[in-house]
C-alpha cells in the first residue's frame, strides 16, 4: 500500500534538491566548466563549511545510516565498530591528508593515482591504484542505490520485477542529469539540505524513541534478551550487546582497517582535493566527528527496532527480507506520515550526495589515469572534462543496472570486498607521501600478493546464516589462517578483519621485494615533487616564491 | 625549484604526539562491560561516546599549536619569524 503522505513530503524535498542540482552549476562559477578542476574538484576553493557539509555527505553515506543499525539489530555489539572507526580515523589521517592536499595543489594532481603518477613516474602503479579506485568505488555506489530503494519500498513503491525497480531509475537518471551539468557543486549544494534533515531526524528519533519505549534501560535489556535467542538456521545465539572473547580482535582490526581504508577510496579524496586550503582541512578534522557522534546515536537505534518489535519487509524483487529496511520500518511505524516523510527524504537525499561524488571521483580516475595516459595522451582541459561527464554517466547507469540486474547480498559482498581491496594501495599512496624508499615494483608486487591474499581469505569463509560457503564477510576465523597450506593458530576462534591481514601480507613482501631491488640498483623511477610541495599552503606567508605558476586558479 | 633545506622536510612537533591518544580506545577489554551505566547505556557505549570529544580536543589542540604562525608566541622568548616554524612551537 502507498503511503502517500510519506511519498508527497518526499517528492517535494527531492524536487528541491534537484533544483539546487541544476542551479549548483553557476554558484561561485569559475572561468569556465571546461576544466576538470572545475567540474570533478569545483574549483578547489570550498571553504570550512561547504567542505564540512560536503565531506561529511560524503563519508557518512545513506548506506551508512542503513546498514550500521541494521548489523546491530541483527548481530549486537559488533556493529558499533563505526564509532571507533569514526573517532581514530581523524587523528590517523590529519597529517597525511595535508599533504596530499599540498602536493596535490601544487602539481595539479586530482586523484590518488595522479599523485602516485608523479612520485614514481610509473604510469603502470597510477594504474593499478586507478583501477583498484574503480573497482572499489562502483559497488558502493550500488550501494547507496540500495539504501534508497530500501526507503522507496517501505513507502509502498514495493512492486515486483523490473517495474519494481522503476522509482529507482527515475531518481537516478535525475541525478545523473544535474551531476552530467554542475559537476561536484551538485553535491556540495545539496549536501546543506541532506545534512540539516539527517541531523534533524536522528536528534529527534534518539530522544523520542526511547521515551515512548520505556527508557534506554529497557532498550539494552530487550536487545541482550533477543540476541542471545538461539538462530533457527545456526542454532547459535545471533549476538550479544557486549564483545566477547572471539570477536574484540575483530572488533579492534575491523575500526582500525576501516579507518584506514577511509581515505584511499577516490571519493574521500576527491571531497579532501575540493578545498581551498590547508587549514579549511584542518578546521574540518576537528569539526568532522560531529558526524561521528551522529553516527553512535543512529547505530543505536538498531537496538531501539528490537525494542520496539520492528520486523524487516520483504522485498518483492527478490523474496527474501531485507534487514536494511528495519530503520525506515521503525520510523514509519513509530512516528506519524508527516515526520516519516521527512526521515526518508533524509535517508534518500543522503544516497544522491555520495553517489554523485563517488560517481565523479570514479570518473576523474578513469579520465586522468586511463584515458589520458593511455588513450589520448595529447587530450585538452575541455576534452578531459568533456570524458569525465560522460564517464560519470557510465559510471552510474552501471551502478543501477547492477542493483537491478544483481542480488542486493551481491553488492553488499562486493563492498565488503572493496574494503579489502582498497586497503592495499596504502603503501603506494599513503606511505608514498612520506617516502620513497619502498620501490615501486616492490609496491606493485606487494598489491598483488595483498590482493591475491586477501580475495583467497574472503573466498574461503563461509555465512552459515546465509548458508553459503564463500564470501560471508569479513570475519576470519584465525583458525582459517594459512600460509602455503601451514595453518599458524590451529582451531582458534578468534575472529579478525581479513582486509588488515591482506594490508600486513602487502607491507611484508613491499619491504622485503625493495631491499631486493635496491640491493640491484633497479631504477625507482623519477620523482616530480619536491619536498617543500609537501607544506605549500594557499595565502600562506610561506607560500614558496614562484610556486603561484604552478597553481591551477 | 629547490628551497632552503630548513623548511622543506619533515616537520615534526611533539604535538603531534597527541594525536595518538585517541588510539586508546581500541583497546577494547577496558570497556567491554555493562555496568556502570549512564542513563541506561552500558558502559561499552557511553565509553565510547565520550572518546568524541577527547578525539575533538586532541586534534583541536594539535591543529592550534602547531599554525604555521601561531596566535600566541612561544613563552619566554621573543618570538622572531623564524622561530615561529611548526617544527620549534612547542
Amino acid at each position: 500500500m502507498i503511503q502517500w503522505v510519506e511519498l508527497i513530503i518526499f517528492a517535494l524535498l527531492f524536487a528541491l534538491v534537484t533544483v539546487l542540482g541544476f542551479v549548483a552549476s553557476r554558484w561561485r562559477r569559475g572561468a569556465t566548466l571546461d576544466h576538470l578542476d572545475e567540474w570533478g574538484l569545483g574549483g578547489r576553493k570550498f571553504g570550512s563549511w561547504v567542505t564540512w557539509f560536503l565531506v561529511g555527505g560524503d563519508l557518512y553515506t545513506a548506506y551508512t545510516f542503513v546498514a550500521v543499525p541494521a548489523l546491530l539489530f541483527g548481530a549486537g555489539a559488533i556493529g558499533f565498530y563505526a564509532l571507533p572507526y569514526t573517532i581514530v580515523l581523524y587523528p590517523l589521517v590529519f597529517l597525511p591528508v595535508l599533504r596530499l592536499w599540498s602536493v596535490s595543489r601544487v602539481h595539479g594532481y586530482v586523484t590518488p593515482a595522479d599523485f602516485v603518477h608523479g612520485r614514481y613516474g610509473s604510469p603502470v602503479l597510477a594504474l593499478l591504484v586507478a583501477v583498484t579506485g574503480i573497482v572499489a568505488t562502483m559497488p558502493y555506489i550500488a550501494l547507496q542505490l540500495a539504501g534508497l530503494e530500501a526507503v522507496l519500498r517501505t513507502m509502498g513503491l514495493n512492486g515486483t520485477g523490473l517495474a519494481g525497480h522503476l522509482p529507482l531509475f527515475i531518481a537516478f537518471v535525475i541525478l545523473a542529469l544535474y551531476t552530467y551539468q554542475s559537476g561536484l557543486r551538485a553535491p556540495a549544494l545539496i549536501a546543506f539540505v541532506k545534512d540539516i534533515l539527517i541531523y534533524l531526524v536522528i536528534l529527534v528519533a534518539v530522544f523520542y524513541l526511547p521515551a515512548k519505549l520505556g527508557g534506554w534501560s529497557a532498550i539494552f535489556d530487550a536487545s541482550a534478551h533477543k540476541l542471545a535467542q538461539p538462530s533457527p538456521t545456526t542454532g547459535a545465539p545471533a549476538g550479544s550487546i557486549l564483545l566477547t572473547g572471539n570477536n574484540q580482535l575483530q572488533y579492534i582490526t575491523l575500526a582500525l582497517g576501516s579507518a584506514l581504508a577511509l581515505f584511499l577510496y577516490p571519493h574521500s579524496v576527491t571531497g579532501a582535493l575540493a578545498s581551498r586550503g590547508r587549514d579549511v582541512l584542518k578546521r574540518n578534522m576537528v569539526a568532522l566527528p560531529a558526524y561521528s557522534l551522529l553516527l553512535g546515536l543512529l547505530a543505536l537505534l538498531g537496538y531501539v527496532a528490537i525494542a520496539a518489535g520492528v520486523r524487516p519487509i520483504t522485498n518483492n524483487a527478490t523474496g527474501r527480507p531485507d534487514t536494511n529496511t528495519i530503520i525506515p520500518v521503525l520510523f514509519e511505524t513509530q512516528f506519524g506520515p508527516w515526520f516519516a516523510g521527512i526521515a526518508f527524504a533524509a535517508i534518500g537525499i543522503g544516497a544522491l550526495v555520495p553517489a554523485a561524488i563517488m560517481s565523479i571521483a570514479a570518473a576523474n580516475l578513469w579520465t586522468r589515469n586511463i584515458y589520458k595516459t593511455y588513450l589520448r595522451p595529447d587530450a585538452t582541459p575541455a576534452e578531459e572534462t568533456k570524458q569525465a561527464k560522460l564517464a560519470s554517466l557510465v559510471v552510474k547507469l552501471g551502478a543501477v543496472l547492477f542493483v537491478v540486474a544483481v542480488d542486493p547480498q551481491f553488492s553488499i559482498d562486493l563492498q565488503l570486498i572493496g574494503g579489502v581491496i582498497i586497503l592495499q594501495t596504502l603503501p603506494a599512496v599513503a606511505i608514498a607521501l612520506y617516502t620513497r624508499w619502498l620501490h615501486r615494483w616492490a609496491l606493485v608486487v606487494g598489491w598483488l600478493a595483498g590482493m591475491s591474499y586477501g580475495l583467497y581469505l574472503l573466498y574461503q569463509i563461509p555465512n552459515l546464516a546465509a548458508k553459503r560457503p564463500h564470501f560471508g564477510g569479513s570475519a576470519l576465523t584465525l583458525d582459517r589462517l594459512s600460509v602455503f597450506g601451514w595453518h599458524l593458530f590451529p582451531g582458534s576462534t578468534v575472529q579478525i578483519y581479513v582486509g588488515f591481514v591482506a594490508l600486513v601480507v602487502n607491507l611484508l613482501v613491499a619491504v622485503l621485494a625493495s631491499v631486493v631491488l635496491r640491493a640491484a640498483a633497479v631504477s625507482n623511477g623519477t620523482d616530480a615533487t619536491t619536498r617543500s610541495d609537501y607544506h605549500a599552503d594557499e595565502g600562506s606567508e610561506r607560500f614558496k616564491p614562484g610556486r603561484e605558476g604552478a597553481v591551477i586558479h | 625549484m629547490s628551497s632552503p633545506p630548513s623548511s622543506s622536510g619533515l616537520r615534526f612537533s611533539g604535538w603531534n604526539l597527541l594525536l595518538l591518544v585517541p588510539f586508546l580506545m581500541l583497546v577494547t577489554p577496558w570497556f567491554n562491560s555493562i555496568e556502570p551505566r549512564l542513563f541506561g547505556l552500558p558502559f561499552f557505549y557511553w565509553s565510547q561516546f565520550a572518546f568524541v570529544p577527547v578525539g575533538v580536543i586532541c586534534v583541536a589542540l594539535v591543529y592550534w599549536r602547531t599554525r604555521d604562525t601561531p596566535t600566541v608566541p612561544a613563552e619566554g622568548r621573543p618570538g622572531g619569524v623564524d622561530e615561529l616554524d611548526e617544527g620549534t612551537a612547542r
